[in-house]
């Protein structure tokens, strides 16, 4: 291998990959070749760096220059500046979004300075496409260390004894499922990883299968040792066709090393591990469903028990984990139950990957120890709320998790603490809410999305969904009355306890959530027939303000339903009849003579 | 690809990899550790600063030294290329001019190693403003 003295790396995450990072690693190579700089300057494409609102990133080290947002053509300058003459190029830099100031070393930058790396240990440190870059890193030796010198029992044990909980959402104990599904005798086991992430807004199994696809493999196989299961199966997507590449890659590599197949490590130990593929349905990522969905039945969930790790894939006993909870396994392994369970709350040990959306200035990808508070993910690794505006709230748990409120800043993220809050953990999507979002608006369009994804196996989701969707969308247009907030509220509780599965049972969690933390805001909405946020457009009124208006016609002009009359030089009337509220008017005017109310 | 057979096999191909990603991990914590820094303008490079850095990244590794070897622009000390800046931890940084291989191996031996000052160094005759952190 030739002596390189320096590394650039470049996110192939699927956003920076959209955004042409493919180009800038051939510019760069082209550049580098031009200059004879091939030798001493490697390029390499990485996985997710989490940063993803200012992609595409290239990360020069060792100096740790973060340059964002870079195109192709800014390539040249990288080359010719930073690496000929070792000056940064200034006007790449990131800065920070209150002083404006360029941040030439990324870990100065507020938005890596809390958080703590396991699960994304490697994403955006190593090519996912390269084997050794992972072996590198420790890859494989975890799983080398349970086969040559634990039992399975040891094995189940350091997991259980960490605390580790599953990060699909729901919160069980990692090892008291492997137990269960080796308790459970018969010829045959499945390990299964659930890679099938439905969560608006959640994107960190994607972008761990991107960016470190050998962590699932390696400790998929040490769930397989574990469990006594020698077949792996992942069911992922089909709409995530990068991780499913880089993983087909991934596989492939490890069987040719001999760390996926027969007999690894001399040991006698086989286990193997082969993709299957979904359509991208909500439902499917509860475990029954999932599993139906790859025997190639209904993906429709049933009724447990039986447990998957009783009677799963085939009817034999299955293990389902999601990927996340998967790739901490080979870390817990190698520093050990005590060391994992030191990080975190007394009940959620580690760390959490959070996916930060919405109204944010740091859209991205996260990942900081349990017990993190609110604030402190969103203002200072966020970054805070964009274009200055208020918080409102924040949906944790995407669709089937809850709307937290101010006063719920300075709490501990954790399982419990979320649930005793009225939220949920889920997978770990974050949206942020401003003063703009209305909260009516919003428990509609979260169960817009399970409406649509309902299966319709159960008729309290079925049904009841469709029904509080429709009661949403009444008091929207202002034909709801507080007894609809009543019936809100108790057909919510009724579905909770009656759905089949866990995406009715959280399916009302948005609308309870809200009507408990923003209740001012519904009452307005059915008693004022006024939307606060001024969202709700049935319920928002244009008016002329007689003060500011001159009567220069332009609004009257404009308008495409005729709404508005007045003589020249008059003040002018809007008929609110009429009116169809498209604000055409508002953006004509010139002296601020009309607003909403 | 050869197979992996066993434990101790995979060990072995970890230290043989290991090296291909140093640059990133000295990256995490370079305040820690050596840095040095190359002076690779065209004046630089012209004396020979090629040679003594190549020279540094190869001795620096076999004489088992921690450090990170980049290359900046001209630092203005044409007359006593080519110059090198060597920081240690907690310390402030020092230039050294004229080094060619055998001061290169002087500047290891005696002050990255043991802290004792050698010949070349230079005074630092100006200062920069620094770039909020």
């Amino acid at each position: 291998m030739s002596k390189y003295s320096m590394h650039l790396l470049v996110c192939g995450g699927t956003g920076c990959h959209a955004s042409e990072s493919d180009a800038i690693v051939c510019n760069l190579r082209d550049e580098l070749e031009a200059k004879g700089l091939m030798d001493s300057v490697q390029v390499i494409l990485t996985g997710c760096f989490g940063f993803c609102e200012k992609g595409p990133i290239v990360k020069v080290m060792p100096d740790n220059t973060f340059y964002v947002q870079v195109k192709p053509e800014d390539a040249q300058e990288i080359v010719d500046e930073h690496i000929i003459k070792g000056r940064k190029v200034t006007r790449l830099l990131y800065r920070d979004p209150v002083t404006r100031e360029p941040v030439s070393d990324s870990k100065h930058m507020g938005f890596f300075k809390k958080q703590l790396r396991i699960v994304l240990r490697n994403c955006g440190f190593i090519n996912p496409e390269n084997i050794d870059e992972y072996i590198a890193r420790d890859g494989y030796q975890a799983l080398g260390k349970v086969l040559t010198e634990m039992t399975p029992e040891e094995v189940i044990k350091v997991v259980k004894d960490s605390g580790q909980r599953g990060r699909g959402g729901a919160g069980f104990s990692t090892g008291l499922k492997w137990e269960l599904a080796r308790n459970n005798k018969s010829d045959e086991k499945y390990v299964v990883c659930n890679a099938d992430e439905g969560d608006p807004g959640a994107f960190m199994d994607r972008s761990v299968l991107e960016g470190d696809p050998h962590s699932v493999l390696e400790a998929m196989a040490i769930c397989g040792y574990s469990i006594g299961a020698s077949n792996g199966l992942i069911y992922i997507r089909a709409e995530y066709p990068l991780a499913i590449e880089r993983l087909k890659i991934a596989i492939k590599q490890a069987q040719e090393y001999g760390l996926l197949g027969k007999d690894i490590f001399g040991t006698g130990f086989n286990f193997d591990i082969k993709l299957r593929y979904g359509a991208g349905a909500f439902v499917c990522g509860e475990e029954t469903a999932l599993i139906h969905s790859m025997e190639g039945l209904r993906g429709e969930p049933t009724v447990k028990p039986p447990f998957p790790a009783e009677a799963g894939y085939l009817n034999k006993p299955t293990n389902v984990n999601n990927v996340e909870t998967f790739a901490a396994i080979p870390v817990i392994i190698l520093k050990g139950a005590k060391w994992f369970s030191s990080i975190g709350t007394e009940k959620s040990k580690g760390t959490k990957v959070f996916a930060l959306a919405g109204k944010i200035n740091n859209v991205g990808l996260i990942e900081v120890p349990m017990g993190t508070t609110l604030r402190e993910v969103i203002f200072e690794i966020g970054g805070g709320i964009r274009n200055g505006k208020k918080f409102k709230g924040i949906q944790t748990g995407g669709p089937s998790g809850g709307c937290l409120s101010e006063k719920h800043l300075d709490t501990p993220i954790d399982f419990d603490n979320l649930i005793a809050a009225g939220s949920i953990m889920g997978s770990g999507a974050m949206i942020v809410l401003d003063e703009d979002d209305c909260m009516v608006s919003m428990a509609k369009f979260f169960l817009e999305f399970t409406v649509e994804e309902s299966c319709g196996k159960c008729a309290p989701c079925r049904i009841g969904n469709k029904r509080l969707h429709e009661l949403l969308g009444q008091i929207c247009e202002g034909k709801g009355s507080l007894d609809d907030l009543d019936r809100l509220r108790n057909m919510s509780v009724v579905i909770k306890d009656t759905a089949l599965c866990g995406l009715g049972q959280t399916s009302p969690n948005p609308v309870l959530s809200m009507m408990d933390n923003y209740y001012d805001e519904y009452v307005a909405h059915v008693t004022d027939k006024k939307c606060p946020a001024g969202q709700c457009k049935s319920l928002l009124e244009y008016v002329v303000n007689a003060e500011n208006c001159v009567g220069c016609t332009a609004c009257a002009r404009v308008c495409p339903v005729n709404a508005i009359s007045g003589e020249r030089k008059e003040v002018h009337l809007i008929d609110p009849s009429i009116c169809i509220k498209c604000g055409a008017c508002i953006e004509k005017c010139k002296f601020d003579a009309i607003f909403i109310r | 690809m050869s197979k992996i057979t066993s434990l101790a096999d995979l060990k072995k191909k970890r230290e043989e990899l290991k090296s291909g990603l140093d640059i990133r991990i000295k990256a995490i914590n370079p305040e820690t550790i050596v840095q040095v820094k190359v002076a690779m303008a065209t004046c630089g490079i012209a004396s020979g600063a090629k040679t003594v850095m190549e020279f540094f990244l190869e001795q620096l590794e076999r004489r088992n030294v921690a450090a990170v070897v980049t290359q900046t622009g001209c630092m203005g000390y044409c007359y006593a290329e080519p110059t090198i800046e060597v920081k240690l931890p907690g310390k402030d940084p020092v230039v050294f001019g004229f080094v060619d291989l055998k001061r290169a191996d002087q500047i290891i031996e005696k002050y990255i190693k043991t802290g004792e000052l050698v010949d070349g160094i230079i005074p630092m005759n100006y200062q920069t403003i620094d770039l909020k952190e």
